[in-house]
């Protein structure tokens, strides 16, 4: 029998095995943030230990920092963890893309646009969403600091293999349903933890029919369905996209590297653990009502009554998260008004992203009473966004146009949304104070968000008919 | 990593589900670069109301919660965020085991890299605990070499667990130290490439 993508790369990153024990797992590429590696860097320093191999380990900092004048960080604790992170790198020769650095950004956008990330890869990050990388091809999750430490220190982890799930998406898009509709109707579908001890594979027409960026927001929110990691077999968009990028190899040697690439591709006779099904055409612009990213619901459809929960539990947290995004059962999803609009964050935040919100907005206003912004997945997604005319358009439009980084994702920097307002987010998460104390965070697709924002409220894009705006 | 083989302590009951690392520990606090004197900031914004003064309605301000070393909650404890500012701040404030039917996975692996140990058992039993939890506290007993939790009428109900992380709570080991012994293996593996 044949198998699945993700058996080859488990089997190829094997340094020892043994019954009753997780394997040993070798990592190809370690991505560090501010955040979640000091402590990671101390334990080491303390034990008198080295980064094994600096030369797979690449840092940038993107968490704290200010996406206005970016260099005068008046937050003193963040500040100290930004410096912490410079010394750290210089102590242990680990590269890093600081504040200066042309190649600055969310770490899950920099690390395709600098061909780093590549199939067939086992990449990991102190960040739940380095499943960003899946989309690759590439075996791609997020750990925690203890294993940030074991990471830099012995560039393997032990792992217990995963289950492997399918999750096969047929169909074919309707026009104003993107990538982030096809995972928000996934997550909505399936609940918050199909995929915990997981895997996922997504594949079917419509996943081959995405473009990179698209797939990697699909593959990014994988974490949102509780899997360990989500990625797509590598196909030709996946070659044509790393071609002539830095790290990857060029010339007869990129060549070489294609033909291995293409034998990761799940085999046909592969057997998967379990499978899910969604049909793309059925899939409409969603939108999220609650505090988790399963609590969504299409454009056209309204907000639910606790009594549409099947146990009492679930009946509870339908209450709890309608007490805390102040809505009332039956609201039609389209008369909710908002007074922010994020776009941004590593989900939505890439050039296309930018592209598909700035085609609607050309010639429009941002409505009165809301504050929107555009933050840049990284430093070269803003330039390019620059030199497209894009953020002329965004800025015309009334949005703020900003420097790159985490920003109002989950508001460890200044900016953040005030207590009771609701903001039209991009981004992954509309937990509880997630971008800001007692803010109520409504997520989407950017297009989405760019016609709330002309709106002050949720507006179907599929009847504004954005394809035809350019 | 402090070893773990048993532990004795009452019981405080979180009755939700898909308590995310956001709520355990909120970003506000994550700028720290220590490790420690994270239990004051646990579950912040539920614990405390405008100006920092305590919650009356949030389960864990409940009298009878006070000193509470295991906790008790519902599906998919810790899903979300990576940070394992969760486990530390847990820890911090005074919990040695978390029990759920469900936990997200991230999580799940942070706890015994701290020694704080997260188990997980039947959705009937937890329910159970939590409803009998909500207005007096008991007690239970957590034997690790035994894989049981003994509750108050001398009941004993068995758990799995992953015999590698059950081998390095009970003896306290560091994983990286441990790791470090299979360097012949990791040259061989690199050199192979």
């Amino acid at each position: 029998m044949g198998k699945t993508i993700i058996e080859k790369i488990w089997d190829r990153h094997k340094v020892y095995q043994e019954e009753a024990k997780p394997d040993l797992l070798y990592i190809d590429l370690h991505l560090v943030h501010e955040v979640t590696s000091p402590q990671a860097f101390e334990g080491l320093r303390l034990a008198g230990r080295d980064v094994r191999r600096p030369d797979l380990t690449y840092a940038t900092m993107d968490h704290n920092i200010p996406t206005k004048d970016r260099w005068s960080i008046t937050d003193q604790i963040a500040k100290k963890q930004i410096d912490v992170l410079v010394d750290n790198c210089n102590e242990f020769g680990v590269e890093l893309a600081g504040l200066d650095s042309p190649n600055n950004g969310i770490v899950h956008i920099i690390g395709p646009e600098l061909g780093l990330t590549q199939p067939g890869k086992t990449i990991v990050c102190g960040d739940s969403h380095t499943s960003t990388h899946g989309a690759f091809g590439a075996l791609a999750f997020g750990i925690g600091t203890s294993e940030v430490e074991h990471v830099l220190a012995t560039q393997s982890l032990w792992q217990n293999r995963p289950k492997t799930m399918e999750v096969k998406i047929d169909g074919r898009l309707s026009s104003g349903v993107s990538a982030k509709d096809i995972i928000l109707a996934l997550i909505a579908k399936y609940g918050v933890n199909f995929g915990t001890g997981h895997v996922v594979e997504y594949r079917g027409e419509a996943i081959r029919g995405l473009t990179m960026e698209e797939r990697m927001t699909i593959c990014n929110m994988s974490i949102e369905g509780g899997a360990r990691a989500g990625l797509i077999s590598p196909d030709q968009v996946t070659f044509d996209y790393l071609e002539g990028r830095p790290n990857v190899p060029q010339g007869e040697a990129y060549q070489a590297q294609v033909e291995e690439w293409k034998q990761l591709a799940t085999d046909e006779d592969a057997a998967f653990d379990s499978t899910l099904t969604l049909d793309a055409s059925e899939v409409k612009p969603m939108v999220t009502w609650g505090t988790n990213p399963g609590q969504g619901v299409a454009i056209d459809g309204t907000v639910p009554a606790p009594e549409e929960g099947k146990t009492e539990t679930e009946q509870r947290a339908i209450r709890q998260s309608l007490d805390y995004m102040g809505l009332t059962p039956g609201t039609k999803m389209e008369d909710i008004q908002i007074q922010h609009v994020f776009l941004g964050s590593c989900t939505n935040a890439r050039l296309s992203d930018l592209r598909e919100a700035a085609r609607y907005l050309i010639g429009k206003k941002v409505a009165k009473g809301v504050r929107a912004m555009v933050v840049p997945g990284s430093m070269k997604v803003k330039r390019q966004a620059e030199e497209e005319g894009l953020s002329k358009v965004f800025i015309d439009a009334g949005f703020d146009w900003r420097d790159a980084g985490c920003s109002m994702c989950l508001g460890m920097n200044p900016d953040q949304v005030p207590e009771g307002e609701r903001c039209a987010s991009t981004s992954n998460r509309n937990f509880e104070g997630r971008q800001g104390k007692g803010a109520r965070t409504h997520l989407m697709s950017p297009v989405m968000a760019a016609a709330a924002a002309v709106h002050g409220r949720f507006v179907d894009v599929r009847e504004l008919d954005v394809t035809t705006q350019a | 990593m402090e070893a773990f083989r048993e532990h004795r302590g009452s019981v405080a009951s979180l009755p939700y589900v898909n308590v995310d690392t956001d709520q355990i520990i909120p970003k506000q606090f994550l700028k720290r670069v220590e490790r420690t004197g994270f239990g004051q900031f646990l579950f912040y914004n539920w614990r405390f109301l405008d100006g920092d003064s305590k919650n009356p309605d949030f389960p864990l301000n409940q009298p009878h919660m006070e000193g509470a070393s295991i906790l008790i909650s519902d599906h998919n404890f810790g899903c979300g965020s990576s940070r394992e500012h969760a486990a530390w701040a847990l820890q911090d404030y005074g919990f040695k085991v978390i029990i759920a039917p469900s936990f997200g996975d991230i999580f799940y692996n942070n706890s015994f890299k701290n020694g704080l140990l997260p188990l997980r058992m039947p959705e009937d039993i937890v329910h159970s605990w939590l409803e009998k939890g909500k207005e007096s506290t008991f007690q239970l007993r957590v034997n690790l070499e035994e894989q049981t939790i003994e509750d108050e009428e001398g009941a004993h109900h068995s758990f799995d667990i992953d015999p590698y992380w059950k081998n390095m709570l009970i003896y306290g080991l560091d994983e990286i130290g441990i790791t470090l012994q299979y360097e012949d293996y990791l040259k061989e593996y690199e050199a192979a490439k």
